[in-house]
């Protein structure tokens, strides 16, 4: 049982580092703000909150992974609240996003 | 009334989540803030069923791990298209029906849109929301409309 | 050991989005990049505590990922009006609706 979990939150773990640095990467390589974001949703709730979950499964049934489970909670009430403000905020101030042609794609630096 | 006793029992239990300790002057102090906070709440006149939807009851938590799957598999989309040496996005906007009836409703499906890594919620109408998507494939399946009906099918069967 | 490795991707994860911070051209980019970290940060929290055996850092993180929303709504907002306050006569103020 305890090998188990041990591998459950390992995985969790790894995976939710494994998409931290994948979006931290697409901050760094994507070409402008709106996509930019797409890259930071991979991180603000959804990598940080594997990592938590891993967490979870590590603590077992205690009052420190019913804390974690509200932590989750909040991101995940909390981060799109700021991402669409922020995506909101960046529009009325005209920033335009940068988007497709029917013909062909932009290609990244 | 019951959104005032829902929101009590909330707060109190979160107190006492958070401490961990049942001495009497913690408790007590948990009440007063409770207290404190309903009290707040009235005044800023948001204890309605906007601020509490209790009414989506156990159907959120089903609602919540459906969105969980929706969002393992557009974050490895995503992270497909970072990693790839030649990434092809094809960023689009596109506005998308909202046919929720409710406030809630439509506050839950722009979280939920924006929640999902590859669209983002930019703008939210009375009858549609502007949707930035960080490839064409994302806002297609957006706009065929599966996470609309299930967020209305939510809102309605509460 | 897997605490370590979380946390040497967050922090890592953490010093990648600071250059993009460092870089932003646009103060919505700076914005997104301090949102983000502060997201990272509370990661890193939970997983330091864990890293020390001391949980007790979780109550910190509770409270930072609370703050960290309120802080970009701030300064989102501080951006748009170039104020905290009132926007006088920059937006009409919201209607009372009938609840």
């Amino acid at each position: 049982m305890s090998l188990l979990a041990d591998i459950i939150s390992w995985a969790l773990i790894l995976a939710g580092s494994f998409f931290t640095l994948a979006g931290a990467f697409g901050i760094i390589r994507f070409p402008d703000l709106y996509t930019r974001m797409h890259a930071s949703g991979v991180i603000d709730p959804f990598g940080v909150s594997l990592i938590l979950v891993g967490l979870i499964v590590q603590a077992g049934l205690s009052l420190i992974s019913v804390k974690l489970t509200i932590l989750i909670l909040f991101l995940g009430l909390t981060s799109p609240v700021a991402c669409h403000a922020l995506g909101r905020a960046a529009r009325h101030r005209g920033l335009k996003p940068l988007l497709a042609d029917r013909e062909k794609p932009p290609s990244i630096s | 009334m019951r959104q005032r006793v829902g929101l009590a029992i909330a707060l109190f239990t979160f107190w006492l989540l958070l401490s961990g300790h049942f001495t009497p002057f913690l408790v007590a102090a948990g009440i007063g803030s409770t207290v404190a906070v309903l009290a707040v709440c009235a005044r800023m006149r948001i204890l309605d069923s906007d601020g509490q939807p209790l009414h989506l009851g156990a159907r959120a938590v089903g609602y919540w791990l459906w969105l969980s799957w929706e969002m393992a598999k557009s974050a490895w989309d995503v992270t497909k298209l970072i990693l790839s040496p030649q990434p092809q996005i094809t960023p689009t906007l596109v506005k998308v029906r909202a046919t929720q009836s409710t406030e809630v409703g439509r506050v839950i499906y722009a979280n939920s849109i924006t929640l999902t890594p590859g669209t983002i919620s930019l703008e939210v109408e009375n009858t549609a929301i502007i949707v930035h998507a960080l490839t064409r494939e994302g806002a297609c399946s957006l706009e065929e409309g599966d996470m609309d009906r299930r967020v209305t099918r939510l809102e309605a069967n509460g | 050991m897997m605490f370590i490795a979380a946390t040497a991707a967050l922090i890592l994860a953490i010093a990648l989005v600071l250059a993009r911070a460092w870089m932003g051209p646009t103060v919505y980019d700076r914005v997104l990049a301090a949102n983000t970290i502060g997201t990272l940060a509370v990661g890193l929290m939970a997983t330091h505590g864990f890293l020390i055996g001391r949980p007790e850092f979780l109550d910190v993180a509770l409270v930072y990922a609370l703050l960290n929303v309120l802080s970009t709504l701030a300064i989102l907002k501080f951006f748009r009006f170039g104020s905290l306050g009132d926007p006088e006569g920059i937006e009409p103020p919201p209607t009372e609706t009938s609840r």
